[in-house]
């Protein structure tokens, strides 16, 4: 086959009797084997990573559809609250007490979900609410997935004696329940603001994320390429961010998306309980906190923002548990 | 090479020492000694040594430049461990290791980095060598990354792209992921990363093994090619025997963490006078079924003992047909036997090293095919010549 030395100027060695395809340089009955590995490759070439098949995986789940697309709104509803509703959710106009039910004539408009005790719209008070919880639930994951995923990095890497002063800081942290240390947290705050909230519950929240990156870590660390990478010469860094760290995010991404909505909810309970947001801030966890002193007269005040807030636990749990699922090799 | 440019300047002292060309045939590599003991601890807070595990224990040998040394032994008996030692992947516990007459084994930081420049390696499971979110270009890239002065910056892509033609892959992979390959292609990429820094030394520790028979062919090909162009030294490790003849010039038997014996591949394969040499190559497949049932095979009994208490004296002793109380008291050492001449006179560490006929040529199978027959005299159907 004398062309082939035309067709594969790149190949050094050109043996007779080999395929084009066959960079391998098989023969025989291999050469079959090969180019046909080597046209199904060609075919795939595109969509083969674990992220890509993640998302082609995930495109096709219902669940991860709705709960995207509620995401998705909740969270131009944050961003662009006006867009949503004209009415004013601080305005309490004492003309519509609570005792006015939901007008579900009034679409979208002041009326729709009837007023609260103070004559606001529950409406209006729901859309504005979603920012608190949004805020406090993306800056709260953001902030435990850099702590926890650093000191989680550490940890597994150095393992040692780093590994056993920062495993005992996270039992130590683990054994404080949540709301009970952002109870005693958030009481040191005299005002206290989205920002405290994050704060206090990023502060609490970090070890989980930490022992999941610890472990992801304690693996990868063992792979044949990371001991390649040390035996080129690659720095700590190098290994650290460039080896390790995308081998070992998935499962601290899984972990951090179920939280997130765990955060929301956690702060709608501190908001609930009067030590999380305060007045003038909206929040749902506020609104159903005073919804209760008129349950039984107007349930509705309560059903709305409580609606509002499981929707959005629900949406963000649910995502987390698509994600999960479609990372995770073994069940597909 | 670049490391020739530094020694002019005279700016890296490190460079200095490892730029001094070795002549073919000359060490390369000194291995002296070598002991990696893993420690057995107790306890949890307070942890104390209550032993260890010998995974290398006093392995001497010398690697020479352009040749292949194999290592031969069985799983567990101190191979991959003694790959790690050399790469300083794990700090050696004693014994020295000299790189071109530079003591290497203790190095770190800069003098290291430079090291790694000069010895590299090659993994047994190009399935898991291979960082699965970097492309191909950017795992053969890497090493230039970490070592800029050996390639300028513009001229990394051109350099990757060298390296997969030299590896027989095609350049234009270049943006490929591994998974996108074969294991035969893979283990390929794992060989072009190696040969990036232009080392010197490849330990290639069982690079083929993971691989479908009809590929390992190709892989071996082309290191040896390889080794042809760039000059290189392989330290061989494996445990199939076969290919390890056919690679190496040298080659050596490990046994629970010795060097039991170690001569040219014909001086083991044809010669071989330790015991343990003689079994493990008894036991390797025959492909002719009429050689098959005349050769004679020795069956060891019993487990390798545990390298974290291992025999006293000869290490073998607890298996071998020929011990005697001089082998648990005096430990061998490996020597070429005096009272031996001939190819069967090169290093082995046993109190009675003498030949057997194992790993028969063809004119000996014809020898030991007639003895065979004339022992299954009663059956009549023993072979199938007239012998």
């Amino acid at each position: 086959m004398p062309d082939i030395h035309d067709e594969d100027s790149y190949e050094p060695h050109p043996k007779p009797g080999v395929s084009h395809l066959d960079y391998a340089g098989e023969q025989g009955m291999a050469v079959e084997q090969e180019t046909l590995v080597e046209s199904d490759v060609v075919k795939r070439e595109e969509a083969r990573s674990l992220w890509g098949d993640a998302w082609r995986d995930l495109r096709r789940r219902p669940i991860f559809l709705i709960s995207a697309v509620l995401i998705l709104l909740l969270v131009i509803m944050a961003i662009f609250p006006w867009a949503f509703t004209d009415a004013d959710p601080r305005k309490a106009d004492l003309v519509h007490n609570y005792l006015k039910r939901p007008d579900w004539t009034d679409f979208f408009g002041a009326g729709w979900f009837g007023y609260d005790g103070q004559g606001r719209s529950i409406y209006a008070r729901v859309v504005y609410g979603a920012r608190a919880s949004i805020t406090v639930g993306i800056c709260v994951t953001a902030a435990v997935t850099v702590l926890g995923g650093l000191a989680g990095m550490i940890a597994g890497y150095f393992g040692g004696g780093v590994d056993a002063v920062i495993s005992r800081i996270i039992d130590i942290f683990f054994g404080i329940p949540l709301l009970l240390g952002a109870l005693v947290l958030l009481n040191a705050f005299s005002t206290r603001t989205v920002w405290s909230v994050v704060v206090a519950l990023g502060f609490l929240g970090w070890t989980q994320i930490a022992r999941v990156m610890r472990g992801a870590v304690l693996t990868v660390k063992q792979s044949d390429y990371v001991v390649a990478g040390r035996a080129l010469g690659a720095g700590t860094g190098r290994l650290m961010f460039r080896h390790i760290l995308p081998n070992a995010i998935a499962p601290v991404i899984v972990v951090a998306t179920i939280a997130l909505g765990g955060y929301i909810a956690t702060e709608a309970t501190l908001s609930f309980l009067g030590i999380g947001l305060q007045d003038p801030t909206i929040s749902w966890g506020i609104d159903i906190s005073s919804a209760q002193k008129v349950i039984r007269t107007a349930p509705y005040v309560l059903f709305f923002p409580a609606a509002a807030l499981s929707v959005t636990v629900l949406a963000f749990i649910m995502l987390g548990d698509a994600v999960r699922d479609a990372l995770d090799p073994k069940l597909r | 090479m670049t490391a020739n440019g530094a020694s002019a300047l005279g700016a890296v002292p490190e460079e200095v020492a490892f730029a001094q060309e070795v002549p073919r045939g000359e060490p390369i590599l000194e291995v002296l000694d070598l002991v990696k003991h893993f420690p057995l601890t107790q306890g949890i807070v307070f942890k104390k040594q209550v032993g260890a595990v010998k995974a290398v224990d006093g392995v001497s040998f010398d690697l020479m430049k352009g040749e292949t040394l194999g290592i031969v032994g069985e799983s567990g008996c101190g191979k991959s461990t003694l790959a790690k030692v050399l790469m300083n992947l794990e700090p050696a516990t004693g014994g020295s290791v000299r790189y071109k007459g530079e003591e290497i084994s203790r190095l770190s930081g800069a003098g290291l980095k430079a090291v790694r420049r000069n010895i590299q390696m090659v993994f047994q499971d190009p399935y898991t060598s291979l960082n699965p979110r970097m492309t191909v270009g950017d795992i053969i890239g890497e090493p230039f990354e970490i070592h800029p002065e050996v390639s300028p910056k513009g001229d990394r892509r051109k350099a990757v792209q060298d390296l997969l033609d030299v590896v027989g892959l095609n350049p234009e992979y270049i943006n490929r992921y591994p998974h996108q390959f074969s294991g035969g292609q893979r283990q390929r990429i794992g060989i072009a990363r190696g040969l990036a820094l232009k080392p010197e030394v490849i330990i290639c520790d069982e690079p083929v093994s993971a691989l479908d028979v009809s590929v390992q062919a190709q892989v071996i090909n082309l290191l040896e090619q390889l080794q042809g162009e760039f000059n290189l030294s392989y330290m061989f490790i494996a445990h199939d025997l076969s290919i390890v003849r056919h690679i190496s010039d040298r080659v050596g038997v490990m046994y629970l963490g010795r060097m039991v014996e170690i001569g040219s591949d014909a001086e083991i394969y044809d010669h071989a006078t330790h015991p343990y040499t003689q079994a493990l190559l008894s036991a390797v497949p025959v492909p002719d079924p009429t050689a098959r049932e005349s050769r004679d095979r020795i069956v060891l009994t019993g487990d390798v003992p545990s390298p974290a208490n291992p025999p006293s004296g000869c290490r073998f002793r607890t298996r071998c047909w020929k011990a005697q109380e001089r082998c648990a008291v005096e430990v061998p050492l490996l020597a070429a036997p005096s009272w031996l001449d001939g190819p069967a006179r090169h290093e082995s560490a046993c109190h009675f090293a003498a030949e057997r006929e194992v790993g028969q040529s063809a004119a000996e199978r014809e020898v030991g095919q007639s003895a065979a027959e004339r022992e299954n005299g009663q059956n009549g159907q023993g072979g199938t010549g007239p012998g």
